[in-house]
């Protein structure tokens, strides 16, 4: 009886949303009368940080400093339709639609300053600062303040837009079975070290490296935050959480979090993550989905470094002491068995 | 059921309020004095997100009767800040990126207060054993722990 070293890799392509009947997302940006800038959205922040990145994303396509953006998010019976925040499809679709709601409502702004400036409005742009000038001649400027409270006031326009996206239903092809589930895959790949105790079937997770691919983060410190806290549930949920861990029987499921297992701070691996940026073609500002994705690839890593370390392999999760037990017992007793027949 | 009055201080204001007998200090707080930033999570004193200090003591307020407060001394987060200047901790928490949904934060601030009160300079080991009755589900408490030994050194410096 001894602990036992393994060590074990894994890698996942992870699709972001899922279009299994269409998957539509829209968003409205309006001015407020002072020039900033407001996105309505049925989308939810769970605390990944939704609000921050369309936020970000708003004030990218309109050209305003991010503080100008105010986002209004969560509310299905007033909002724009959103089919919801799950698969990591939050920044990728809502993002795109507020970009299109963005981009709609900038055409209206510099519209309304070329009306004040007196010149074309394909002849303006945005400083990034709160400001919209003639090209090539920054001089020749008005403030998306003053243009605000003219298209309130004077000009009678309003400063918004209509954003959709809408990744259409993928049919299966009726003789190959060939569809196209998902058009933006982020990808990861983790090693994990673990030590066995053979004799108790506890699990150490020593080390898990990970190297996330992402298109572009948009929010680099956010990211970190979703990959370190995914990675530390990857291994929440191949070694300790379930609802029921006698499925399909109820039977023993936890009923607090005395029985519901998770990591605590004492039970942390080493944890190093590696960020790839590989640009999305049709991600916002190239960004993909990095929710779910970071939180999957250390389950296979941890599985394949404990078949690594005492030869078992554990197909049901999360991998429990008595399911490592189980599994040595019976292979002790076919290695055995074998050894009997020779 | 019967009232019964408590008296006690909170984040150094006089409180007084009538509570029903039996009512713990978490519903006390939130639903008598509207303290909302002690947090009400699992309600049976596993998930550390209703940690408040009582006399200088880490206290689960969900399982600590309203009553036998009484005289006491109480801190939660609500009163942390002075205005707009953050305490250190809620500073490092937010500099460090060590909370997200947030709904653990206010326990874990006040797990780490309770602990920099006592011990100013910790420990890494002294941190994780003084937040391993607080349950985060988001961070994989990393961020946690370098925010509280961020506060710490920062106390350090500002103290020297």
């Amino acid at each position: 009886m001894a602990m036992k070293h393994g060590r074990g890799v894994a890698a996942v392509n992870y699709p972001t949303g899922m279009n299994l009947g269409g998957d539509p997302t829209q968003a409205l940006v309006h001015s407020t009368p002072t020039g900033n800038f407001m996105v309505t959205l049925s989308s939810v922040d769970l605390g990944q940080g939704m609000k921050q990145i369309m936020a970000q994303i708003c004030a990218e396509t309109i050209g305003v400093p991010t503080e100008r953006v105010i986002v209004d998010t969560a509310d299905t019976d007033t909002g724009p339709h959103c089919m919801g925040t799950f698969a990591s499809r939050g920044t990728h679709r809502a993002g795109n639609a507020v970009i299109a709601a963005a981009k709609e409502a900038r055409q209206v702004m510099l519209e309304v300053a070329a009306e004040e400036l007196e010149v074309n409005a394909s002849d303006l742009d945005t400083d990034g600062a709160g400001n919209i000038h003639v090209r090539g001649a920054p001089q020749r400027s008005i403030s998306i303040f003053d243009t605000a409270l003219a298209a309130h006031f004077k000009r009678g326009r309003s400063i918004s837009g209509r954003g959709m996206f809408l990744i259409p239903r993928s049919y299966p092809d009726t003789e190959t079975g060939a569809m196209k589930p998902s058009t933006c895959y982020a990808h990861a790949c983790t090693v994990a070290e673990v030590e066995v105790d053979d004799e108790t079937g506890e699990v150490n997770v020593l080390t898990v490296k990970n190297v996330f691919e992402i298109g572009r983060a948009l929010n680099p410190k956010m990211v970190e935050q979703q990959l370190v806290g995914g990675s530390w549930m990857g291994i929440s949920h191949a070694l300790y959480e379930t609802t029921e861990p006698y499925y399909p029987s109820r039977e023993h499921g936890g009923r607090d979090f005395n029985e519901y297992l998770m990591p605590g701070p004492g039970d942390l691996a080493e944890t190093e993550v590696i960020v790839l940026e590989r640009p999305a073609a049709d991600g916002p500002y190239g960004a993909k989905g990095p929710g779910e994705m970071c939180a999957n690839p250390q389950i296979p890593a941890i599985a394949n470094a404990i078949f690594d370390a005492v030869g078992v392999r554990v197909d049901t999760l999360p991998i429990t002491p008595e399911r490592i037990l189980r599994a040595l017992k019976a292979k002790a007793a076919q290695e055995s068995a074998e050894a009997v027949a020779h | 059921m019967t009232k019964v009055p408590v008296q006690f201080v909170l984040n150094g204001e006089e409180k007084a309020e009538f509570v029903e007998s039996g009512a713990t200090l978490l519903r006390a707080l939130r639903e008598k004095i509207g303290d909302t930033s002690v947090k009400a999570g699992c309600q049976q004193g596993t998930c550390g997100s209703c940690a408040v200090v009582v006399d200088g003591e880490l206290r689960l307020s969900c399982l600590t009767l309203a009553e036998r407060c009484g005289g006491c001394s109480i801190e939660t987060t609500g009163g942390l800040a002075h205005g707009e200047v953050l305490h250190p901790l809620q500073r490092a928490f937010n500099e460090g990126f060590a909370t997200q949904c947030g709904f653990c934060t206010p326990g874990m601030i006040m797990a780490a207060k309770a602990l920099l009160d006592r011990n100013p300079q910790p420990s890494r080991e002294d941190v994780v054993e003084a937040i391993s009755g607080n349950i985060c589900r988001c961070t994989g408490y990393e961020p946690i722990i370098q925010a509280i030994l961020a506060a710490a050194r920062a106390n350090s410096l500002s103290a020297a």
